[in-house]
């Protein structure tokens, strides 16, 4: 089971964050004075234009960058103070990442691919091919085990993303445009496949999308615009 | 062990240029292998060499002769507990291209001194008891595929016989084989009191090429050879007495400094092995940027990183390196190429060991700059070049 948040339920807490990204002298505020929380099991759409800032949250709350002010609070651990080396460890054991180009190494197999997060675990290797079969029935995708990526339609490869993202059970889900390369149909059985993941195994998902479609089936939507967050969608 | 999957997988990404790098590989140390036996037959008998041996020969050159009278007064010079000569014979077996060394000795003597060659009772008696006997060794007996009994005509290209002849028979009454693998089992010896007979009167009878001697304690071995060399002070033949490893230096230097040589064609290939090598994992590191920070992002550390790009590059040369020895290895088994040259021309262990941490060097070498360059990657930095 996915560890529980020790914060009244909140398993998110992102709190006055600013983020600052500097190009030669000039500094480009990208997050300003930011507040999110996210109780746990929620299935939260986090939608905003273009250069809104959407993806630099999800990487400060996935520990992939850390803020230039504020903190980020993931199931009670502070992880902007976290060193890069606990920081990886931290990813390994809570984050699944799907990402809109679905990422997949192409000299490994689908299953091969959803393997690499449990390589840093301590399981048997038996045990690991125990897992993966596990999750590539959960995706649906057990019949395209052995097949290498470039074999794989968009759909297929992004459900071997999700696998991959859900294989050692983390504790959040965070998904950037998963959608986002993907025709509407393909599109459609992603979304169905996120809510179930939500829904069925109560994994917390925040879900980057610029597709009101796609936010359309998350239980709530927080818009960012400018590097701040509103609940209302941006004029 | 589990990442040995992706890490093989990294290296199969394209099979074209990972198969051009091994064999690069593979060939910088087939020639690795080859110069080691080189060097090893030019050069290896220095280790060889008896460390309580002293070879004596004429001040001026190897060529000229000494008398055989000064076994006697060598044997009476404090030190010294044993000396015998030999003689180059310069012969010739049924084609110049069929080299190996014959010469004359005295045969109790001579297996005294040389213990490293192993010759078994029985055949050192028939030796004894056969004047035109001669014994050779294991590895120029199975070249001719000679026996014990067969009669072995030799045409020597210095002495002639007293009726003119310069063509030898000598009947093989023994084979030896070398107690250490480095020991030349290509000479022929025969006895040195049918030699000095049968040679032409006015051409030398009474004198031998060199002596050797074994002193009684190594550690006295250049206190012995000065008195030696005193003995013979302003006597017509003067002597320079020096250790046979130094001896069988001097010779090998003939041909130039082997070591150097060896060294300096080693170090150029190496050199050019690392740039090659360590340009493919450069490119192979650079072409997936985006991988990296992937693995990253699900947990991997930089550490992690970092060993895994090593290990790529280690698996790489230490494949190519053990597959470029074992070639090596098998070329070398096949004997000497020269036909007689480089009599212990074999690839030595403790080559084939410095081979094998070599290609680990190379390894870590080649991939240590696109391995810190890996390492040193922002993940989100990454992700966006994917």
């Amino acid at each position: 089971m996915s560890e529980q948040p020790k914060n009244n339920g909140i398993l998110v807490d992102v709190d006055g964050v600013e983020k600052v990204f500097h190009r030669g002298s000039e500094g480009i505020h990208v997050l300003r004075d930011l507040h999110l929380k996210v109780p746990a099991g929620e299935f939260l759409a986090l939608m905003g234009p273009s250069g809104s800032g959407k993806t630099t949250l999800l990487n400060l709350i996935g520990g992939l960058d850390r803020p230039t002010k504020g903190s980020v609070t993931v199931a009670g651990e502070r992880i902007d103070q976290l060193s890069d080396r606990k920081l990886a460890g931290w990813r390994a054991r809570h984050i699944g990442f799907v990402f809109q180009l679905y990422n997949l190494l192409p000299v490994l197999t689908a299953e091969r691919n959803v393997e690499l997060p449990l390589l840093l675990t301590h399981l048997s290797r038996a045990q690991r091919k125990k897992h993966v079969d596990t999750v590539l029935a959960v995706v649906g995708l057990s019949h395209r085990a052995k097949h290498y990526p470039r074999t794989l339609s968009g759909g297929e490869q992004q459900r071997a993303g999700i696998a991959r993202g859900i294989v050692t059970d983390p504790t959040l889900v965070l998904c950037d445009e998963p959608t986002g390369d993907l025709d509407r149909k393909a599109g459609d059985e992603i979304l169905d496949l996120l809510q179930a993941l939500n829904r069925e195994h109560g994994k917390t998902i925040i879900l980057v999308t610029h597709d009101p479609h796609a936010s359309a089936r998350a239980a709530r939507t927080v818009y960012l615009d400018k590097g701040q967050l509103s609940n209302e969608p941006v004029k | 062990m589990k990442f040995l999957h992706l890490i093989w997988s990294n290296l199969k990404r394209k099979k074209l240029r990972t198969t051009l790098t091994l064999l690069s590989i593979l060939v910088a140390f087939v020639l690795f292998g080859l110069l080691s036996a080189v060097k090893q037959a030019l050069v290896g008998g220095v280790e060889m060499a008896g460390a309580d041996r002293l070879i004596v020969r004429h001040k001026v050159s190897i060529i000229q002769l000494l008398p055989e009278s000064y076994k006697a007064r060598m044997e009476r010079i404090p030190g010294v507990a044993l000396a015998t000569h030999q003689t180059w014979f310069g012969g010739i077996y049924q084609d110049p291209k069929n080299f190996f060394m014959q010469n004359p000795v005295v045969p109790e003597e001579f297996l005294d001194m040389h213990p490293e060659l192993v010759l078994p009772p029985e055949q050192k008696k028939a030796w004894l008891q056969t004047r035109t006997g001669a014994i050779v060794g294991r590895n120029t007996a199975d070249r001719f595929h000679w026996k014990i009994g067969d009669k072995v005509p030799i045409q020597s290209s210095i002495w002639s016989k007293s009726d003119g002849s310069r063509l030898w028979e000598f009947d093989i009454v023994g084979i030896y084989d070398g107690k250490d693998k480095g020991t030349d089992t290509t000479p022929l010896f025969f006895r040195y009191d049918y030699f000095d007979e049968a040679r032409r009167a006015g051409w030398g009878k009474g004198l031998v090429g060199w002596y050797t001697i074994r002193v009684k304690d190594p550690s006295q071995a250049a206190e012995v050879a000065k008195r030696v060399d005193e003995e013979f002070e302003n006597s017509s033949a003067e002597t320079k007495t020096e250790p046979e490893g130094a001896f069988i230096q001097a010779w090998a230097r003939q041909v130039g400094n082997i070591a150097l040589i060896v060294a300096a064609i080693l170090g150029a290939v190496f050199f050019t092995i690392l740039l090659v090598t360590g340009n493919t994992m450069s490119q192979a590191v650079r072409e997936r940027t985006g991988e990296l920070g992937v693995l990253k992002a699900i947990g991997f550390t930089n550490a992690q990183v970092l060993a895994l790009v090593l290990a790529e590059s280690g698996l790489l040369a230490i494949v190519g390196g053990l597959l470029g020895l074992g070639l090596a290895w098998l070329i070398i088994s096949r004997g000497d190429p020269t036909g007689g040259m480089l009599p212990m021309f074999f690839f030595p262990t403790r080559d084939v060991l410095i081979g094998l941490a070599i290609s680990v060097a190379l390894g870590l070498a080649t991939g240590f700059f696109p391995a810190l360059q890996a390492m040193r990657l922002r993940v989100a930095d990454a992700l966006r070049r994917m």
